[in-house]
């Protein structure tokens, strides 16, 4: 028999923003939800980097795997008239693939830190290099528009936004349970130990490059299911918005603004660099196109200086004043 | 128990050992002395499959250890202790002793081991919440003999456990050595303090430039003449 369980005032708090967050889209307007979703989509692929850039597996080759995600359900929609629900794990396969062909040897010789992310760096943009070549089917530069089927469940479009909301609602919780699930156990610390000392850790009997190959697997499906979706929602692909090294980079900035180390952290990432994106728009209008770029360029000096940990990283340190502030990450 | 026999190893097109032969059995306490760069580390990353060998063969317990990465051997009840102990810093020293326990048959014993470590290791027991970086180099030490003991093994690796160290924190670490004796284990143990080792273990070999030149037990190597003059200045 279990003893009654204490009421925990963070699972109230959870409980009750959980609420606000399914009655939002009965209460908002379009624009607004607009931005919520995209929050939340951009908040799942911050987290779905993070689950490996937490343990300084640093990818800049993210906007790859968002890529894979985005064109091939809409290539097969638009070609072959294949239903998004076998289009998504279509590209999710093509993005496992990717990451265990960069993935493996990697690791097996050992390309690590600034090398690693070197590498997958290039990866990002072949796939952009790719999407653009191969115009005939993709439009290339020029992007594509997916075929148009209303509201369709099998289309997997839906005209009123609320349905994406819902979906994407689902599939950032999601994300984060999948983040849970990697803490959960003697794998973290294991991923743990990789990073600080790789070696040390295979002489303690960890199979390094499993472990390693499995969070990267991990953090590339999930990518590409945020690809997937984010061009269902917007259901007009350009490899410029969801695939490079822009994307990529914008990825890895928003995680560590947010603070990658956090739960919530990716998810705080993709708030500021929306309502910042967003309000650079508003204010400046047309007047001040590229701001936006400059001043993620500032921030982000800013946070690699200042905050390494990221916003939830302060906030952490702030709840608990006793534990020893956590070192920088190391590179 | 554990058998070396003619193993060459190396780095790329750099040869580290030539026919190094070496046997140690079960319960007894064996040393590897030599100068700096005569391979002794080199020989204990081959045996515990983080360098790959050359040509030779090794076996443990009767079966053969050619080819096991390093995950494997850790599963066949060999742990190493490295050279500079490689401890996690930015863990807590208990995180560190947890990690010593991943292999899948360590892990259903995690709590009786820790408690068995913090039992021959007290020390360590204060000192459990404390980031493993902070902690002094004795205990340092002792926390990366104990994390390579959550596995639970047969044979101890132990490389260079004094290095490092101030002479009377030496004498602790030459202790704890007795002391995972005392507990039923086998151990190797690699030295360029050869005077202390000797007083440890059961035998010794000689190891130079990637060559075992001397073998015999630790009384008869304490009178050699050679030892006595290269190594430990009399």
């Amino acid at each position: 028999m279990n003893p009654p369980r204490a009421i925990n005032p963070l699972h109230v708090a959870g409980i009750a923003a959980l609420a606000c967050l399914i009655a939002l889209p009965f209460v908002t307007p379009a624009y607004f939800l607009h931005i919520v979703i995209q929050i939340l989509l951009w908040g799942f692929i911050y987290t779905a980097w993070s689950i490996m850039g937490r343990f300084g597996f640093v990818s800049l080759g993210h906007g790859a795997f968002m890529g894979v995600g985005a064109y091939v359900p809409a290539l097969l929609w638009n070609y072959e008239g294949v239903t998004p629900w076998l289009g998504i794990p279509a590209g999710v396969a093509l993005s496992v693939l990717l990451a265990v062909v960069i993935g493996y040897p990697c690791f097996r010789f050992r390309v690590i830190g600034h090398y690693f992310a070197l590498v997958t760096l290039a990866l990002s943009e072949v796939v952009l290099r790719t999407i653009t070549a191969a115009r005939d089917i993709t439009g290339g530069s020029l992007g594509m528009t997916q075929k148009l089927a209303g509201h369709s469940w099998y289309a997997l479009q839906f005209p009123d936004k609320r349905y994406f909301y819902g979906i994407a609602l689902v599939v950032w919780l999601g994300g984060l349970l999948v983040w849970r699930w990697v803490d959960r156990g003697i794998e973290r610390e294991a991923l743990e130990a990789i990073s600080e000392d790789e070696e040390a850790a295979a002489s303690l009997g960890i199979d390094v490059m499993r472990e390693k190959l499995r969070v990267t697997v991990v953090s590339a499906a999930l990518t590409s299911v945020g690809g997937s979706l984010f061009g269902q929602y917007l259901a007009y692909l350009n490899p410029e918005t969801v695939s490079g090294i822009a994307v990529s980079l914008q990825i890895v900035f928003a995680a560590i603004a947010g603070g990658m180390y956090a739960l919530l952290g990716p998810t705080v990432g993709a708030f500021l660099t929306i309502a910042l994106n967003e309000g650079l728009r508003v204010w400046f209008g047309t007047n001040f196109i590229g701001a936006a770029n400059t001043i993620y360029g500032i921030l982000l000096i800013l946070f690699i200086i200042f905050m390494p940990r990221g916003i939830m990283g302060v906030i952490e340190n702030l709840r608990m004043p006793r534990r020893a502030p956590a070192p920088a990450p190391a590179e | 128990m554990l058998s070396l026999a003619a193993v060459s190893a190396g780095y790329g097109s750099f040869r580290a050992l030539f026919d190094v032969s070496l046997d140690v059995e079960a319960g007894e306490a064996v040393g590897v002395i030599g100068p700096n760069g005569a391979g002794k580390t080199t020989m204990m990353r081959v045996i515990s499959g983080l360098v790959p060998m050359d040509a030779g063969a090794m076996t443990f317990d009767g079966r053969s250890l050619d080819g096991l990465s390093a995950h494997r051997i850790v599963e066949r009840g060999i742990a190493h202790v490295p050279e500079n102990r490689r401890l996690f810093p930015r863990l807590t020293v208990e995180d560190n002793l947890r990690i010593g326990a991943f292999i899948p048959q360590a892990r259903a014993k995690i709590a009786e081991r820790m408690a068995w470590v913090y039992d021959l290791f007290p020390r360590l027991k204060e000192r459990r919440e404390q980031l493993a970086g902070t902690l002094s180099g004795g205990e340092q030490q002792m926390c990366a003999i104990g994390r390579a003991l959550m596995s639970g093994p047969k044979l101890l690796l132990m490389d260079e456990p004094s290095a490092g160290l101030a002479p009377l924190v030496v004498q602790q670490v030459f202790d704890l050595v007795r002391r995972i004796r005392a507990e039923g284990l086998t151990v190797l143990i690699v030295e360029q303090n050869v005077q202390q080792v000797l007083e440890v273990v059961d035998r010794a070999y000689l190891l130079e430039v990637g060559r075992i030149h001397l073998a015999g037990s630790s009384a008869e190597l304490k009178n050699n003449d050679l030892i006595r003059r290269s190594y430990m200045g009399l």
